[in-house]
């Protein structure tokens, strides 16, 4: 724009008014994140034994009453409100001052809305880490370990990223949360399956998924949900939303050709839970990139990151580490692969902000200080949550509990009941 | 020969299978079944409706086995199903009148004696 520099001053201290489009974005795309959480149980659940479905899905769905309670109390704060470098201050505890008026990071859309929006990421990033524990730890001590790391490990990267920290002010970009999320996730899952152990049957057993439409169903709703996680970022009703939207489209697409390639040479055979393993890493590592890089730039991105991560799971299943349903190579290399690559392809003409082919060749390294930074904190803030969680509680349940499966043990229910021979008691 | 019919529980298949494999026993029949074993009863909850699932998930195996194998695969059944809660389930040893094997047409002693390896497609 050719506006004088006065006036250009007063166009940007003039108070925004709130935009009934980015409003109306914003609230569809926080409905749309926050059934990714459900999709993320379904994706998990399926990849399960039938005997632990209902505890599975139940780590998901928990997530939602836990984590999202925890986030509006207190999460929030700690995350957005003015404080230091390092974590947010109270100023939003409990909600305080969280009105209607524009929300000081996003000033086109409520405050209010802003806070809901970003606790449906705070409520998945928790219940990604249970893909790891699966089918062995107990309902209890993993419903107060969300909640606590949600505060403790969650609030304080997102503050270090979004929230005005140390990373944001650095230059990392992390559109949508590769590093803030999936990163972070996916070094806590490896903490917590560490820490909880291996199950009974690992490396013993055939561990086999139960449902793989379920698996299916679930990485297709994760998509769905993604263009409001990715799109939903650009916090507004404008052309990044639409850019990050279309590489949403663009960049899981190229990781699911990538993996059917990689699958089709390694045994001739494409696989189905190769496919939906496949779309969710390339969500994931597009996640960082979505606003910054263009739609072409995408399609070489989601291609690239199924490398790491196809080659990744293949050799974690031969280790003892079970991870079970591989949320470090999925969600940890995906984002690191995502977030290096963002710092590679970030182009001006697109995202406006420079990247190495516009000379500023920096990013790189900024990207990489941003996810080691990232994993450190998380590994050891999960580290210490955990073993301190594990004096007060035993994580996981009996070998012999395990073996007749969590659904009945820790739930009551089952998932599949026949209801032949049941009973009615009367109460 | 005998035909041996075990009940066991669904989570001790794996290792019921594994031991009868190191036992050399071949050639079984596997069904899912429901029964009651005199364990107490599960009580489940569906939105404040209480109920008592007396019948159980159990698993039922038919091995047909010539004399010789009787003793060892009774072994590894009670070795690998046992967990000394009650409700681990029961071995019944029947004798049985006539067998044929139908790919070849073998009967009786022969049609359970397992195929040589080298016979093993």
């Amino acid at each position: 724009m050719a506006l004088p520099v006065p006036m250009l001053l007063a166009v940007q201290e003039m108070p925004m008014e709130i935009s009934g489009a980015d409003t109306a974005w914003l609230l569809v795309s926080t409905a749309l994140v926050l059934l990714m959480t459900p999709a993320l149980g379904f994706f998990y659940g399926g990849l399960v034994r039938s005997k632990n479905i209902l505890n599975t899905l139940m780590m998901s769905f928990a997530s939602l009453g836990v984590v999202g309670v925890a986030w509006a109390l207190l999460g929030y704060s700690l995350a957005f409100a003015p404080g230091s470098a390092w974590i947010g201050g109270m100023d939003y505890a409990l909600l305080a001052g969280v009105g209607l008026g524009g929300a000081p990071a996003a000033s086109t859309v409520p405050h209010v809305l802003f806070m809901a929006f970003q606790g449906t990421f705070a409520i998945i990033t928790a219940a990604l880490i249970s893909g790891a524990v699966v089918e062995r730890m107990r309902f209890g001590p993993y419903l107060v370990f969300i909640g606590l790391w949600c505060l403790f490990v969650y609030a304080p990267i997102a503050h270090w990223v979004w929230g005005g920290g140390w990373l944001g002010s650095l230059g990392a970009l992390d559109f949508a949360g590769g590093t803030v999320v999936h990163v972070n996730a996916g070094i806590a899952a490896v903490v917590a399956a560490l820490v909880v152990g291996a199950r009974q049957d690992y490396g013993r057993r055939a561990l086999l998924p139960h449902n793989v439409t379920y698996a299916l169903l679930g990485a297709g709703l994760l998509w769905f949900g993604w263009f409001g996680f990715n799109g939903g970022s650009a916090l507004g009703a404008n052309e990044t939303a639409a850019l990050a939207f279309v590489n949403t489209m663009l960049a899981p697409a190229a990781t699911l050709v990538m993996w059917m390639i990689l699958d089709s040479l390694r045994d001739r055979k494409i696989t189905a839970v190769g496919a939906a393993t496949g779309i969710v890493v390339g969500l994931v590592a597009v996640t960082p990139a979505a606003g910054f890089i263009g739609p072409v730039a995408a399609i070489v991105l989601g291609a690239l990151a199924a490398l790491p991560s196809y080659f990744i799971i293949l050799y974690r299943s031969r280790t003892r580490l079970d991870d079970s349903l591989d949320v470090f190579a999925a969600h940890g290399v995906g984002g690191a692969a995502g977030a290096v690559l963002t710092g590679v392809l970030a182009a001006e003409v697109w995202g406006g902000v420079a990247g190495p082919m516009d000379g500023n060749t920096g990013l790189i390294l900024t990207q990489i200080v941003a996810i080691l930074g990232a994993a450190a904190y998380s590994a050891v803030a999960t580290l210490v949550l955990l073993k301190v969680l594990g004096v007060f509680m035993p994580l996981r349940r009996t070998v012999a509990e395990e073996g007749v499966g969590l659904d009945v043990v820790l739930h009551g229910e089952e998932g599949y009941a026949k209801g032949e021979g049941a009973v009615l008691v009367r109460p | 020969m005998k035909l041996i019919v075990a009940i066991i529980r669904p989570d001790k298949l794996s290792d019921v299978l594994e031991e009868l494999y190191r036992a050399e026993v071949r050639g079984l029949t596997v069904s899912p079944v429901q029964g009651h074993g005199g364990e107490l009863e599960k009580v489940e909850t569906y939105r404040g409706m209480t109920v008592k699932m007396e019948l159980q998930e159990k698993v039922r195996l038919e091995i047909g086995v010539s004399e010789a194998f009787v003793e060892r695969t009774v072994k590894a059944i009670l070795d690998a199903a046992q967990t000394g809660e009650v409700g681990d389930g029961k071995v019944f040893v029947l004798s049985v009148g006539n067998v044929c094997r139908i790919r070849t047409g073998e009967v009786d002693e022969e049609a359970v004696t397992p195929m040589s390896e080298g016979a093993a497609v």
